[in-house]
C-alpha cells in the first residue's frame, strides 16, 4: 500500500508539471507587452523594472517558464500588486476559509447523495424515489449563486436565523460555535448542486449493480434485503461513485467561488475573482497553481480511496 | 491436393506493462511459433481451450493482427502487407458473435454492399444481382435486406454473416466459433449450410471451436492448441480416437458422452500455467502423466508423418 | 418519429420540453412585443415592483423595464449556453473519437492531456482563460466550453474503445474499408446517441456556467446583460429589493429545469437499456400474481415438488410466458436434469422456487412450488430468505460473475453460514476453509483470502459449489454450473459433484443444454421446450429411446465426440417466441409428424409410470415396464 501512494505521487509529478504548463500559456496569450499586461493599472516604471528583472519577461517564452516554475519551487509566487504583498501569503491566509467552506459542503453532498440515491434506487418507482428524484432535479437547476441569495432572504433577513455574510463577526466573533453559525448557509448553498449529482449517480449506479448475478448470489444465500443493498450492492457500487466524488469536489470547490461572492466568504474565489477584475496577473496565476495543485493532491486520496475498495486495482 | 494457405512459423507476443514511450516491461507470448498447411477444399479443425490462442491465430490469418514473426503464403504468394482489404479478397472471417458483427445501425443490404463495392468495385446494378445469389445460396430471404441486425435471430444472423464473407468472393474462410454462440438444433443448420457452401464453391475452412464433437464432425483435418502451440495434428478420424499426445487424450477423456461413467480424467486439480511467467519445456508437463525430466528441459517439436505430427517426447501408441 | 412519440409519452420530459418552447419563443419573438426598450435608464423610476404601470416586471435599480431585460437577458443565455454546448461536444466528440479508435500511443498521448486539464477544478481553467482573455461574453462562452471539451472527450472516448472493439468493425475492415470511412459509417451512427445524451444532459450546466461567470461579472458587459449579470447587479439590492434577484434567478431555474427535463427524455428516449427495462431493480422476491387454484400436494415424500408452476414476463404490453405450466418432483437424494435450449424456460422454471426470477418484469401466475410439501409461492419474504441457501442452495453458471468482486472468498462463504447461523466470526471462518477444502481446494487456509478474480474460473466454481453446501442443504439448484468452463475443468467439476452428492444424500436439480453431462450425472431427466416439459423420464431410457420428436431430433443433431465425420441430422426452423404461442403442440411447426390434431388444444403430459411424453404420435410407445 506505501509502495501504491508513492507511485501515485510520483505519477502527480508530470501532472502538477502540466498544470503550470497550461497556466502558463494561457497566461502567455495576453496580447501586449507581458510586463504592461501582468501590472495592468500599476505599471509604475520602477515595478516594470522589477518585473522584468525578477521573471525574465525579456527572454524568449520557454525560459520565462523556467524561470517563473524555478520561483514557484522555492516558494516564491512572486508580489501581488493590487495588495502589495507576496502571493503565497495571500492565498494561505485565504486557503484555510475556501477549504473549510468546500470541506464541510463536500462531506454533506457525499453523505447526503449517497444515502439518497441508494433509497431513491432501492425503491425505485415508489414515492420516495419520486420524492428524491424531483428534489435532485431541482437541486441540479438551480444556480446556487441564486440560491444562496434566496436563503439569504429567507433564512437570514426574515427569519434571522443565520448571519447574512461573512466568516465571524465583525466584533468579538471568531469561536467555534460563530463560525458555524456562519458556516451553515453557505455550505448547504453550495452542497445542493453536488449533492444532485452525487445521488444522481449513485442511483444509477445501484440500479446497474443490483441487476448483477452477485446480487442474486447474495439473495439466493439467505442474505436479508438490508445487507443486500447497504452492503453488498452499496459496496461494489462504490466503485463508480467514488470516482464520481473525486470529480464532484472539483465542482465543490469551483461553486466555492460563487458562493463567496454571495455570502462574502473570505476566501481564495473571492480573492480570484478580485484579482481578475482589477487584473493582478499574477495573483490569479499563483492562485489557480497553488489550488490546482491541492486538488492533485486530494484525487490522489481518492485514487487510495478506491485501491482499498477494490482489490482488483494493483496496487 | 495443394497447399492453399501455408504459415511458416507464425507468432505473435503482446507487449504488457506498456509505458508512454520505450520498450514494454514484457512480452506474452499469446501463439508460439506455429507452422501449417491447409490444403485446397479442405477442412483444418483447430481446437484448443480458453486462453490457447486460437483467436489470435484467427485474428493473425485475416489480417487484423500483425504477425510478430512468420509468413502467410496464399497460393504460394506471401502476404505480408498489413492492408485488410487486400486480406479480404483471398481470406474472410466468419465471427463468433453473429450479431455483435453487424453494426446496429446499419441495414443488412447496407452490409452487405461493403465488401461489394470497397473490394470488387461493383456497380448498384452489379451488386443487387450478386446479393440476390448470395442470398439465394444461404437460404435467407431478400426482404431481410432491408431490415436491422437486431430483428434477426442468431442462427439467422449468422447466416448473414457468411453471406457477408462470400460476398468478399475469397475462397479461404476462417470460421471462428461459428455455432457456439447458437443453440445445439440452430448449430446444425448452419454446419451443414457451411458444408454445402463449401462443395458447391470449392472453399477452404479453418474451424476454429472448442468444442470436440463439432470440430470432429466438420473436419478433414484437426490441429490441437495447447498454451500458444500445436501440440498435436492429425486426420479428424484419428485423433480423439487414438490421440497421441496426452492432452488430446485429456481433451478427449473430458468431453461428456452419453453412456460413458462420469470420471474425472485428471487426478491432480491442475491449472493453465501463467503467460506471465511460462515454465520451461513443454507446457503441458505440469498436468501430464507421462512427464519427466527432459519435459521440463527442452520444448518438444511437432514430429511425425505427414498424416499425424505430435510434439511430445513421450507420445502415446497411437 | 418514434422517438419524439417517445419523449411525448414521457409526461415530465414533455412538460419541460413545453416549457422551453414557451420561453424560448418569448424570448425570440420580443423584439415584435410592445416591451419598453431595455436599455433606456430612468432614475426617476426606480426598483418600481411588478405590475407597476408600463412595467409588468418592474424595474431594475437604473429604471429599466425588467420584462425587457429578461427577455434579452433569456435570449443571450440561451445562446450562449448552446453555443458552448455545441462547441464542446463538437471538439470533445472528436478528441474522443480519434483517441478512441486508434487507441495506442495516440489515445495515450490525448487522454494524459486529457487528465491534465481535467486536474483543474474547471473553474480555475475557466478564471484562468477569462483573465488571460478579459472579461467579456465570448470569452465567457469559449472558457465554458474549453473547460467542457475534457468531459465530453473521455465520454465519446471510452464509448468508441467499446464500439472500435466490437467485431461488425472488424467486419468492415475485412469489407475493404478505410479508416475514416469506418469511423463515419461504422462508429460515428453509433456514437451520436451518446454525444445527444450529453449534450442534452449538459446544456442545462453550462446555461448555468455561462450566468455564472456573468454573474461575478467576468461575462457579459454592461448595458449587455445575460441573466447571470442582471442576477450579479441586482445583488447590491437584493435586501431591499429582492424581485430584481428574483426575476432572473427564477428565469435562470425555470430554463435550466425544462431542458432538465427534457434532457432526461431524451436520454430515456435513445438509451437502449432504458427502452427494455434493463435497468429496472429486482426486488427482493420474485412478484406473485395467482390466478387458478393452489393445487393440493400430491407426494409427500417428495423434497422439491412443482405443480403446474408458471412464470411470465410482463414487458410493456407483451407476456412472455417462459414458464407454461411446470410439474416435476425431486425424491431426496435424487438427482433430477432439466434440459433445454435457450428459452425453453428451464433456468426460469429453477429461479422461481426460490423466488429469485428478476422482477419486473417476472411475476409467477400460477401453480406451486413445494419445498417438503409447503408451498413456497407467495411465501412471506422472511420465510423464503431464510430457506434460501440453508435448505435450497443454488450454484449458477458464470462463477466470476456471480460471486461479489470485492470480498474475499472466506468471507463471502462465512456470510453464508452467519445469516442462517448464530455463530462466532472464527467458527464461521474455520467452517468456510472446511467447506474449501470439501471441494478440494488446495492450500484452502490462505485461498479463503484471495478475491474471486485471482482465481480461475474451475476454482471459482469450486467456491460456488462449496457456498451452496454451507448449510447442508436439502436440495441444490444447479443452473448450468459448468457452461462457462473448458471441457478438462467441467469433468472435474462434474465429477466433484457427483462425489458431492452422493456422499451426502443430496437431491440436484441439474439445468443444462448438454446431453452428455446429463446422462453422466442425472437420474432422471425433463425436457423442455417454449416453456413446458415435453417428456420425462429415467435418463438411460429417454436417451436411448426418446419418445417425443424433439427429444429425438435435438438427440440427434448434437454431434457425439467419435463419430467421425458426418452430416448432422438439423431441426429447421426456430424454437417459437413465448409471447406468441400457437394452442396445441409448440414443437409442431417444426415437427415432421405433426397433423391437424397437433395444432388443437391441451396436448397433455402423461404416460405410464416413470416416463411421461406430451406428445399425440410419440416415437415409441412407452408402456409400464418403464417404471423404474
Amino acid at each position: 500500500m506505501t509502495g501504491y501512494i508513492l507511485k501515485r505521487l510520483l505519477s502527480a509529478i508530470p501532472v502538477l508539471f502540466g498544470i503550470t504548463v497550461i497556466v502558463f500559456l494561457i497566461m502567455a496569450m495576453i496580447p501586449g507587452d507581458p510586463a504592461l499586461a501582468i501590472l495592468g493599472a500599476y505599471a509604475t516604471p520602477e515595478n516594470v523594472e522589477k518585473i522584468n528583472r525578477d521573471l525574465g519577461l525579456d527572454a524568449p517564452l520557454v525560459a520565462r517558464y523556467f524561470i517563473w516554475l524555478g520561483n514557484m519551487l522555492t516558494g516564491d509566487f512572486g508580489t501581488s500588486f493590487s495588495l502589495n504583498r507576496p502571493v503565497i501569503d495571500e492565498v494561505l491566509d485565504r486557503f484555510g476559509a475556501t477549504l473549510l467552506l468546500a470541506g464541510t459542503s463536500f462531506i454533506l453532498c457525499a453523505i447526503l447523495g449517497i444515502a439518497a440515491g441508494v433509497v431513491s434506487a432501492a425503491r425505485q418507482y415508489g414515492w420516495a424515489d419520486k420524492g428524491i428524484t424531483f428534489a435532485v432535479l431541482l437541486g441540479i437547476s438551480i444556480p446556487s449563486f441564486f440560491l444562496g441569495m434566496m436563503m439569504i432572504l429567507i433564512f437570514a433577513v426574515e427569519l434571522r436565523w443565520f448571519p447574512v455574510s461573512g466568516m465571524r463577526m465583525a466584533y468579538g466573533g471568531g469561536g467555534f460555535a460563530d463560525v458555524a453559525n456562519h458556516l451553515v448557509m453557505p455550505a448547504i448553498a453550495l452542497a445542493v448542486v453536488a449533492t444532485g449529482v452525487v445521488a444522481r449517480l449513485s442511483r444509477s449506479a445501484m440500479l446497474e449493480v443490483l441487476r448483477q448475478d452477485f446480487i442474486r448470489t447474495a439473495r439466493a444465500k439467505g442474505v436479508g434485503e438490508g445487507r443486500v443493498i447497504w452492503g453488498h450492492a452499496l459496496r461494489a457500487a462504490m466503485v463508480s461513485i467514488i470516482p464520481v466524488l473525486g470529480i464532484q469536489a472539483g465542482f465543490v470547490l469551483s461553486g466555492a467561488v460563487y458562493i463567496e461572492m454571495v455570502f462574502q466568504w473570505p476566501g481564495v474565489g473571492r480573492m480570484l475573482v478580485d484579482a481578475i477584475l482589477k487584473r493582478d496577473i499574477l495573483l490569479v496565476q499563483g492562485g489557480v497553481v497553488f489550488v490546482a495543485a491541492c486538488y492533485v493532491l486530494f484525487n490522489i486520496a481518492v485514487d487510495v480511496a478506491q485501491s482499498l475498495l477494490d482489490p482488483r486495482i494493483k496496487t | 491436393m495443394s497447399a492453399v494457405l501455408k504459415l511458416d512459423g507464425l507468432a505473435k507476443s503482446f507487449p504488457v506493462g506498456k509505458r508512454l514511450l520505450g520498450a514494454p516491461r514484457g512480452l506474452v507470448h499469446a501463439v508460439q511459433p506455429v507452422d501449417l498447411v491447409v490444403a485446397q477444399g479442405e477442412t483444418l479443425g483447430i481446437v484448443g481451450e480458453s486462453g490457447c490462442g486460437k483467436s489470435t491465430l484467427a485474428r493473425m490469418l485475416v489480417g487484423l493482427l500483425p504477425p510478430s514473426e512468420g509468413t502467410i503464403e496464399i497460393n504460394g504468394a506471401p502476404l505480408d502487407n498489413a492492408d485488410p482489404a487486400e486480406f479480404g479478397k483471398k481470406i474472410q472471417y466468419v465471427f463468433q458473435d453473429p450479431i455483435s458483427s453487424l453494426n446496429p445501425r446499419k441495414t443488412i443490404r447496407q452490409v452487405m454492399e461493403a465488401p461489394l463495392k470497397r473490394l470488387h468495385g461493383l456497380d448498384r446494378a452489379q451488386r443487387e444481382k450478386r446479393i440476390s445469389e448470395i442470398f439465394a445460396s444461404v437460404n435467407l430471404r431478400e426482404e431481410f435486406l432491408d431490415r436491422y441486425p437486431h430483428e434477426f435471430s442468431g442462427g439467422q444472423a449468422q447466416r448473414i454473416g457468411i453471406a457477408r464473407a462470400l460476398a468478399a468472393e475469397a475462397k479461404i474462410l476462417i470460421l471462428d466459433e461459428p455455432v457456439s454462440a447458437l443453440d445445439v438444433s440452430v448449430q446444425a443448420q448452419v454446419l451443414n449450410l457451411l458444408a454445402d457452401l463449401k462443395a458447391k464453391l470449392g472453399l477452404t475452412y479453418l474451424f476454429i471451436s472448442h468444442d470436440l464433437a463439432v470440430v470432429e464432425a466438420v473436419s478433414d483435418r484437426v490441429a490441437v492448441l495447447y498454451f500458444g502451440s500445436v501440440v498435436e495434428v492429425g486426420r479428424a478420424e484419428d485423433i480423439f480416437r487414438a490421440p497421441r499426445h496426452p492432452y488430446t487424450q485429456l481433451l478427449a477423456r473430458s468431453a461428456p458422452v452419453v453412456g460413458r461413467a462420469l470420471s474425472a480424467p485428471e487426478g491432480k486439480e491442475t491449472e493453465l500455467p501463467d503467460p506471465l511467467n511460462p515454465p520451461a519445456g513443454c507446457a503441458f508437463k505440469a498436468r501430464c502423466p507421462r512427464a519427466t525430466e527432459e519435459c521440463g528441459q527442452r520444448v518438444p517439436k511437432l514430429e511425425g508423418d505427414a498424416a499425424h505430427r505430435v510434439a511430445c517426447f513421450h507420445p502415446l501408441e497411437g | 418519429m418514434q422517438f419524439l412519440s417517445l419523449i411525448a409519452r414521457n409526461r415530465l420530459a414533455a412538460a419541460g420540453g413545453i416549457v422551453l418552447v414557451i420561453v424560448i419563443a418569448l424570448a425570440l419573438i420580443s423584439p415584435l412585443l410592445p416591451l419598453p426598450d431595455p436599455d433606456v435608464t430612468d432614475t426617476a423610476n426606480r426598483f418600481l415592483l411588478p405590475g407597476a404601470e408600463g412595467h409588468l416586471l418592474g424595474t431594475d435599480h437604473l429604471g429599466r423595464d425588467l420584462a425587457a431585460r429578461l427577455m434579452d437577458g433569456t435570449r443571450l443565455s440561451l445562446a450562449v449556453g448552446f453555443a458552448a454546448a455545441f462547441f464542446a461536444a463538437f471538439f470533445g466528440a472528436a478528441i474522443g473519437i480519434i483517441a478512441g479508435y486508434f487507441g495506442g500511443r495516440t489515445d495515450n498521448l490525448i487522454m494524459r492531456a486529457v487528465d491534465m486539464l481535467m486536474a483543474f477544478p474547471y473553474i480555475l481553467l475557466a478564471l484562468a482563460i477569462v483573465a488571460a482573455l478579459g472579461p467579456g461574453l465570448v470569452n465567457a462562452l469559449i472558457a465554458v466550453a474549453a473547460v467542457n471539451i475534457p468531459f465530453f472527450a473521455r465520454n465519446i472516448r471510452g464509448v468508441t474503445v467499446g464500439l472500435a472493439n466490437k467485431e461488425f468493425v472488424d467486419a468492415a475492415r475485412l469489407a475493404g474499408l478505410g479508416h475514416t470511412r469506418i469511423i463515419l459509417t461504422e462508429i460515428l451512427p453509433n456514437v451520436i446517441p451518446v454525444i445527444v445524451i450529453a449534450m442534452s444532459t449538459t446544456i442545462g450546466w453550462m446555461i448555468l456556467e455561462t450566468a455564472g461567470l456573468s454573474f461575478l461579472g467576468l461575462g457579459s458587459q454592461p448595458p449587455q446583460a445575460d441573466l447571470g449579470s442582471m442576477l450579479g447587479e441586482a445583488r447590491g439590492a437584493l435586501i431591499t429589493n429582492p424581485h430584481t434577484s428574483i426575476v432572473p434567478g427564477a428565469m435562470i431555474l425555470v430554463i435550466v429545469m425544462g431542458i432538465n427535463l427534457l434532457g432526461d427524455g431524451v436520454r430515456d428516449a435513445l438509451d437502449p437499456r432504458l427502452r427494455s427495462g434493463a435497468l429496472t431493480r429486482p426486488m427482493a422476491a420474485t412478484q406473485v400474481r395467482r390466478k387458478g387454484p393452489v393445487p393440493a400436494s400430491e407426494d409427500a415424500e417428495a423434497v422439491l415438488e412443482l405443480q403446474g408452476l408458471q412464470t411470465q414476463f410482463h414487458v410493456k404490453d407483451r407476456i412472455y410466458k417462459a414458464v407454461g405450466g411446470v410439474s416435476i418432483k425431486v425424491a431426496p437424494g435424487e438427482c433430477l436434469g432439466v434440459i433445454g435450449e435457450s428459452g425453453s424456460g428451464k433456468s426460469v422454471t429453477a429461479l422461481s422456487v426460490m423466488g429469485l426470477v428478476a422482477s419486473p418484469p417476472g411475476v409467477i401466475t400460477g401453480g406451486a412450488a413445494r419445498y417438503k410439501g409447503e408451498d413456497l409461492v407467495g411465501a412471506p419474504y422472511d420465510h423464503l430468505r431464510r430457506l434460501r441457501g440453508d435448505r435450497v442452495a443454488y450454484i449458477f453458471q458464470d462463477p466470476l460473475a456471480t460471486l461479489h468482486p470485492l470480498y474475499k472468498v472466506g468471507d463471502q462463504l462465512a456470510e453464508a453460514i452467519l445469516v442462517h447461523h448464530k455463530v462466532g466470526k472464527a467458527e464461521a471462518r474455520r467452517r468456510a476453509v472446511d467447506l474449501l477444502k470439501q471441494v478440494r481446494i488446495p492450500n484452502a487456509q490462505s485461498r479463503a483470502d484471495s478475491y474471486p478474480h485471482e482465481m480461475s474460473g474451475g476454482m471459482r466454481q469450486r467456491v460456488g459449489i462449496a457456498m451452496a453446501l454451507a448449510n447442508d442443504p436439502d436440495v441444490i439448484i444447479a443452473d448450468e454450473p459448468t457452461t462457462a468452463l473448458d471441457v478438462t475443468v467441467q469433468a472435474q467439476i462434474l465429477s466433484l459433484l457427483n462425489d458431492l452428492r452422493r456422499e451426502r444424500g443430496l437431491a440436484i436439480v441439474f439445468i443444462t443444454h448438454d446431453f452428455g453431462v446429463v446422462a453422466q450425472l442425472c437420474d432422471r431427466v425433463a425436457v423442455m421446450y417454449a416453456g413446458r416439459i415435453v417428456e420425462t423420464g429415467p435418463t438411460e431410457a429417454v436417451l436411448d429411446a426418446p419418445a417425443h420428436p424433439y427429444t429425438a431430433r435435438l438427440i440427434a443433431c448434437v454431434p457425439e465426440l467419435g463419430g467421425g465425420r458426418r452430416r448432422l441430422e438439423a431441426i429447421p426452423g426456430l424454437p417459437p417466441a413465448v409471447d406468441r404461442l400457437e394452442p396445441g403442440c409448440a414443437f409442431a411447426p417444426r415437427c415432421l409428424k405433426a397433423q391437424d390434431a397437433c395444432r388443437q388444444g391441451e396436448i397433455p403430459l402423461e404416460g405410464p409410470g416413470a416416463r411421461e411424453v406430451r406428445c399425440l404420435y410419440p416415437e415409441t410407445e412407452l408402456k409400464s415396464e418403464g417404471v423404474a
